[in-house]
């Protein structure tokens, strides 16, 4: 009977350690290539005042904390996470995401990735900027960055801001150029300083292009109302829109479906949103949320990360229009492509804030 | 027949094989998709108990859990199924928060207040369901469904009142005052963790009042004959109706007291909801693996708490947090089958004894 317990105990432990084994090499294998190439660029010892030597990547972890959406969002979420695996792949650093899943989860995650001892902890989007802002002060050691807000201002938070506004105006211009009824319409996930830029950018875009546009706008006043989209969506069309840019999230998606059905032309947001509708979405406003982790992913190695706001915007590669451009004519390319040298000359300024806007184009936005 | 009681005779017996069964099946999954489950239960292990703030942490999850379990078992307790403390829950939440906003007041009073109104729009949410049933034979499995919603809806409406509405960005309330909050911020957060609060204490109590209010009061009686056979119960001179809307009114009161405790010791906000939270619909899970009992709502709900709260950590090792749903699944599971298993023991100790 010993025997037999031995036996079975020895057994339980071999098949134990093979296991561990696999796990382990697993890890030691990852990141090779890139840390040789990294240390023969390591000495960088020209500013002493900044941290700014280059770290082993290998050593620097990095952890991310999506919002209640998740990892596979097709949205932010999902691009800060491809944004961070790219840095994994090619700059060798490790990666973490972890999800929430309600609005309380926020806390305990970040909590949980100071724990595991990361480097720097990304949190996406800015409905964490509360729990964002109390750990940062609770661990003044520990760097963040915060995807979307602006509102946090210490020393260890790098805030990601997008100039959403060009993306939109670019998007504005398709629209304008694209309608045959000259009448376009506009849905709004939520009417706050950060999410009307959308519309200025949208507005300005469209009435540079096509003057006389009407412009229907809609405040869906949620971001998970799907069927809420679609409706509005649907009564715009009624009302003769053939064009429909969404900033509305989840709700955007019952305004693509709605577009869909009608056949008509839909705009997305955030990401290349073809994808859904490939007949219906024409372009999307897209904000490359994964470029900005990628960076913030290289600045740790390098040490460069500065707190404070930074600002992505059309330059830098930070917001475009979709890859995706097979439903646009070559006229709209052409006078899309002209616009973005422009804005990025600073020939064109797209206005951002309700002054700058009204100041141009007059009254006509009325979200805000 | 003073046979001494055999292990088998115990419900929790089958209630810690099935949790055994779920662990297996959830490592077979773990497996299917090339993840250690050995990494990935460590993880979770770890993950709970290795720093005392991880055990906080995993008390303070299983705090709602525990009420919204006692909820449900209670209803289950009357012959109710209380499919609703999703929306009790969210309505508790609501009122919690409110008050909790709008009303100033000194702090254990101001507590009191949150929780007092929390009950109140819980119960109402249950009484409206029950009276449905009664009055009219509306099922109350669907109209609790569907109050679910009117609640989800109604939350997402509320907060967006100016007066409750947080400045500046994000889709919020404003922060509960401190003089609402339930946590215990004498203590030192980076030993304890910044949601270290004294709701368990009252989940506790409460289990404890429920158990006696069930097994020791005339209405709790009345409530467990309806239960057993509501014809007979009536044949005895009580009224069903009256019980049922009386059961129904505890229970969305004990889930409405539920979203307080969430809301003053952990969220201290309602954000725009994008989808059902699930409070209550664990409760299920938890008053099944808890048998109902209210004091086996309390351990069922501190293992479904750490569960969360491990399994939360799980993507760290790169398994998908979703495995602890499949777990839980699988136990819940067991557990409702495990009277096959019962049935098959005492056959086979029948022939024993035969021999």
């Amino acid at each position: 009977m010993k025997k037999r317990v031995l036996a079975l105990a020895m057994a339980a432990v071999l098949a134990m350690s093979s296991l561990v084994a696999c796990g382990s090499k697993e890890k030691a294998e990852e990141p090779t290539g890139a840390a040789t190439t990294e240390e023969t660029a390591a000495p960088a010892e020209e500013a002493p005042a900044e941290d700014t030597t280059a770290v082993d990547p290998s050593t620097i972890k990095i952890g991310m904390v999506t919002d209640v959406g998740g990892v596979n969002d097709g949205s932010f979420n999902q691009s800060s996470w491809e944004g961070l695996q790219r840095a994994q792949v090619e700059l060798g650093i490790e990666a973490k995401y972890l999800e929430s899943k309600t609005d309380a989860d926020y806390t305990p995650n970040i909590e949980t990735l100071i724990d595991d001892e990361c480097d720097l902890v990304i949190c996406v989007g800015y409905m964490l900027a509360d729990a964002t802002k109390a750990a940062a002060e609770a661990y003044p050691e520990q760097k963040f960055a915060i995807i979307d807000d602006a509102s946090i201002d210490l020393p260890n938070v790098t805030n990601l801001m997008f100039a959403q506004e060009q993306a939109s105006y670019l998007v504005g211009l398709v629209a304008g150029m694209t309608t045959e009824t000259k009448t376009v319409g506009f849905v709004l996930g939520m009417a706050s300083e950060t999410m009307n830029k959308f519309g200025y950018g949208y507005l300005a875009g469209v009435l540079d292009a096509n003057k006389d546009a009407k412009i229907l706008q809609y405040n869906a006043n949620n971001f998970g109302d799907t069927a809420g989209g679609k409706s509005a969506a649907t009564s715009m069309i009624t009302n003769g829109a053939d064009v429909i840019f969404h900033a509305a999230g989840g709700t955007g998606i019952g305004v693509i479906e709605g577009c869909k059905e009608n056949g008509i032309k839909a705009i997305g947001v955030d990401s290349d949103q073809s994808v859904l509708a490939p007949e219906t979405v024409i372009t999307s406003a897209m904000k490359r949320v994964d470029n900005a982790c990628y960076d913030m992913a290289k600045a740790m190695i390098d040490g460069t990360v500065v707190a404070g706001i930074k600002t992505y915007d059309l330059s830098i590669g930070g917001v475009d229009i979709a890859p995706t451009t097979d439903l646009l004519s070559e006229e709209v390319l052409t006078a899309v492509n002209d616009a973005k040298e422009k804005i990025i000359a600073g020939e064109v300024t797209v206005p951002a804030t309700q002054a700058d806007f009204e100041a141009k184009y007059g009254d006509v936005y009325e979200l805000d | 027949m003073n046979k001494k009681k055999s292990l088998k005779d115990y419900d929790i017996v089958f209630t810690l094989i099935a949790i055994l069964i779920g662990f297996a099946v959830g490592a077979i999954m773990l497996v299917i998709a090339k993840i250690s489950p050995i990494d990935a239960y460590k993880t979770l292990f770890d993950g709970v108990f290795s720093k005392p703030k991880f055990m906080i942490w995993s008390i303070v999850y299983a705090t709602p859990l525990i009420f919204t379990g006692l909820s449900v078992g209670f209803s289950f307790r009357t012959g109710v199924f209380n499919i609703g403390a999703e929306g009790q829950f969210v309505v508790g939440t609501l009122a919690a928060c409110a008050v909790g906003i709008l009303v100033d007041l000194p702090s254990p009073l101001h507590i009191l207040l949150c929780f007092v109104a929390a009950m109140v729009a819980g119960a109402i949410w249950g009484i409206i369901v029950a009276y449905l049933k009664v009055k009219f034979g509306i099922n109350e499995v669907l109209s609790m469904i569907m109050f679910n919603w009117l609640a989800f809806y109604l939350s997402n409406y509320v907060m967006n009142f100016a007066v409750l509405h947080k400045e500046g960005g994000g889709e919020a309330t404003k922060d509960i005052l401190d003089s609402a909050k339930i946590t215990m911020p004498f203590l030192d957060a980076k030993t304890f963790g910044p949601n270290a609060n004294w709701g368990i204490l009252v989940a506790i109590a409460v289990a404890i009042l429920i158990y006696f209010i069930i097994n020791k009061t005339t209405l709790g009686y009345q409530l467990r004959a309806v239960g057993f056979n509501r014809t007979a119960a009536e044949y005895g001179g009580i009224s069903v109706n009256r019980a049922v809307m009386t059961a129904m009114a505890i229970s969305g009161g004990l889930a409405g007291l539920g979203g307080a405790m969430q809301l003053m010791g952990m969220s201290m906000r309602i954000s725009q909801y994008s989808s059902q939270e699930g409070f209550g619909f664990d409760g299920i899970t938890v008053a099944l693996i808890g048998a109902s009992n209210p004091i086996g709502c309390i351990f069922a709900g501190l293992f479904y708490g750490a569960m969360k709260y491990g399994g939360s950590k799980l993507n760290l090792v790169g398994a998908p947090s979703e495995i602890i749903k499949i777990i839980m699944g699988c136990i819940v599971f067991f557990i409702a089958i495990s009277h096959v298993f019962k049935a098959l023991f005492s056959k086979k100790s029948l022939k024993k004894e035969v021999k």
